[in-house]
């Protein structure tokens, strides 16, 4: 009896997180506009989809957006994060608090002080100002996941290199970098679902006529959704779900490796 | 041997308000097996780090070879360190840590294949070379650490107490090992250690260090059996260390009573310190001893008994092979060759061993 409760409590959970998404797939696959009766399969809104230039164009800018600011705030974040290592306790501290507070700050409030720099300095909104917004709130993100694994790296191992003959940045790339390796991954592949995610700031910063998916779907709430978005949805949907499997098939890969070492003893 | 390799010229060096090492004069000579031997916190890592490059001195120079080496990058120094944490690279396999050296170097695959089964085989650990470093033992990791270092070949091999983190047994081990190494390498070693057992065990030359000066250099046996000062007296092994006054050539008064003993120069009625080693006290019958105490306490160590006797005011350590059971009366002995006369410190001496401070 107790299993039978527990095993219903895990399936009512599942419901709950993925029915909006299954409805969702569901409509993308419905063969009217109406999102109250079910008028037949069909795919013509995937096909519709890849026809509707400014649904392609906005998912580009969305994607360029995410894959730009996330390189660029991980190569700026890492190196902060290093420079911040080295530092004396007191201003690490300190600048490790100024770095969380964007992060806590509501969005709403980020992205009105950067709509308002943005126009104190007249620059004019477009693709570049939503770059620029997305890699200033990327970046605490990056030097958030990368200054643990620094914490933890044992110090002597950069000199170890230095002393085996290695020039510093041969020292850097060949031992140090590996080792934090993780740490800028998962910061990049923060930064990179944080800028997808954004509705609130791309929507302050973003200017006319320049559209990510969110700000794109959000325009057509008033009038309705185009079911292309369904299918969008899906899709992307899709999308992260193998990106997720893939990701958690990764370090046991690493494990394998280890365990042939091992073997190979 | 006799040849001088290193020399440290005036070293100082601070952090902060924090001054580390002081004028700081030391020369290593070739094929030596020297210590740097001290209590944690004075200086000696620094040391070690400023011959490897790591840390640039203040004030002062350091010689190598003939030539100014002080402000050399470390990876220009003939010089390699094993760390105190090992700092094997762990995304990297045994045999790639070790070739990681010669990698750099540019040596041929085939020169790089052999160096690496020679270093095994020299650390005894032939059959690791493709594991990786988190999957070996603190001892394990210790020896690739050290095969990593002497595959480059270095004049002179730098290390930071290697052996602080393994237990009892295996650290004794680890000395013979090491000794047997260097004698097989034939290259200088500079060792850092707080343990004094180990520098008595291992060393060529001792440097005992302590707030940034140094103390004493010498022979193991020098440094065990002529302290110079009260601290070194101290801090190499368990002494008996009393103030007294030196009344003329071979004659000292200590606690109220007239010892002979067999050092000579100190002048008259000179103040002095006087150091007897628990195992040169002898124990006797209450009225054949120059002095008579009372045993308070008794410990077992195994090879011997430690006891302590109350005597003239001053509670004496000794260590004996015969039991006198607790609150036996006993005579006190020292043969004078026994009786070590250090001078105090004078009021410049007495910063280097650090009462003031
Ligand atoms: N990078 C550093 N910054 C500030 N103080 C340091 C640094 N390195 C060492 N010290 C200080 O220098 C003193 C000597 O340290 P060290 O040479 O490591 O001593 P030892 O190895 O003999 O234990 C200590 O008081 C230590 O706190
Ligand atoms: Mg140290």
């Amino acid at each position: 009896m107790m299993k039978f409760i527990k095993k219903f409590y895990l399936v009512i959970i599942f419901i709950f997180l993925y029915a909006p998404m299954v409805t969702l797939i569901v409509f993308s696959f419905n063969n009217t506009k109406s999102r109250a009766k079910w008028g037949g399969f069909t795919f013509k809104w995937y096909a519709g989809l890849f026809n509707d230039s400014s649904i392609i164009q906005a998912l580009i800018n969305t994607l360029t957006i995410a894959l730009l600011s996330s390189l660029i705030a991980t190569l700026i974040g890492t190196i902060a994060a290093l420079a911040m290592n080295n530092m004396k306790k007191l201003s690490k501290n300190i600048l490790m608090g100024v770095t969380n507070i964007p992060m806590l700050n509501a969005e709403i409030v980020t992205g009105i002080s950067l709509m308002l720099l943005f126009i104190f300095f007249k620059y004019r909104f477009g693709y570049v100002t939503i770059l620029l917004a997305h890699i200033t709130f990327n970046i605490p993100y990056v030097i958030l996941s990368v200054a643990p694994r620094l914490k933890t790296l044992n110090p002597n191992i950069y000199e170890a290199a230095l002393d085996l003959g290695a020039n510093p940045l041969k020292a850097f790339f060949k031992v140090v970098f590996p080792d934090i390796m993780p740490g800028i991954l998962s910061g990049f592949l923060m930064c990179f679902t944080m800028s997808i995610d954004d509705f609130i700031i791309t929507h302050f910063t973003k200017g006319a006529g320049v559209d990510t998916l969110s700000t794109k779907i959000y325009a057509q709430v008033k009038k309705g959704i185009d079911p292309k978005m369904y299918a969008l949805s899906t899709l992307i949907f899709v999308t992260v779900l193998v990106l997720l499997i893939l990701v958690n098939y990764t370090p046991n890969k690493e494990k394998q490796r280890r365990l042939k070492g091992e073997k190979a003893k | 041997m006799g040849n001088k390799l290193i020399t440290l010229e005036n070293i100082s060096k601070s952090y902060g308000s924090n001054t580390v090492l002081d004028e700081l004069n030391l020369y290593i000579n070739e094929n030596e097996f020297l210590t740097l031997l001290g209590p944690s916190g004075c200086g000696k890592t620094t040391t070690l780090r400023i011959i490897g490059g790591f840390e640039t001195p203040d004030t002062g120079k350091v010689i190598f070879d003939g030539k100014d080496i002080t402000s050399l990058a470390p990876n220009k120094r003939q010089v390699n360190t094993v760390f105190q944490k090992y700092a094997l690279f762990t995304h990297m396999t045994i045999a790639e840590n070790i070739a990681f050296g010669l990698k750099i170097k540019k040596k041929s695959k085939a020169y790089i294949d052999d160096k690496i089964k020679y270093a095994l085989k020299l650390v005894n650990l032939e059959d690791f070379a493709n594991r990786m470093p988190d999957s070996l033992s603190g001892g394990q990791q210790q020896r690739i650490a050290i095969a990593r270092a002497i595959v480059n070949e270095p004049k002179v091999l730098l290390l930071d107490e290697p052996l602080g983190a393994l237990d009892l047994k295996l650290r004794q081990d680890m000395q013979y090992e090491l000794i047997r190494l260097k004698n097989e390498l034939g290259i200088t070693f500079i060792y850092v250690t707080h343990d004094q057992e180990e520098a008595l065990t291992m060393s060529d030359t001792i440097v005992v260090m302590n707030q940034g000066y140094i103390q004493q250099i010498g022979t193991p046996e020098n440094i065990y059996n002529e302290p110079e000062n009260a601290f070194v007296a101290d801090f190499i092994g368990d002494s008996n260390i009393i103030s007294g006054t030196m009344i003329h050539d071979e004659l000292v008064e200590i606690l109220n009573v007239k010892w002979a003993c067999v050092d000579k120069g100190f002048g008259i009625n000179k103040p002095v310190d006087v150091v007897i080693r628990p195992e040169d006290v002898e124990l006797v019958k209450e009225d054949e001893g120059t002095i008579k105490g009372i045993v308070t306490n008794i410990i077992f160590k195994g090879v011997h008994y430690e006891m302590e006797v109350m005597a003239n005011g001053f509670e004496w350590l000794v260590h004996s092979t015969s039991l006198f059971p607790v609150g036996t009366k006993v005579g006190i002995r020292v043969d004078p060759f026994n009786i070590q006369i250090m001078n105090k410190p004078e009021s410049e001496d007495e910063e280097a061993i650090g009462v003031e401070e």
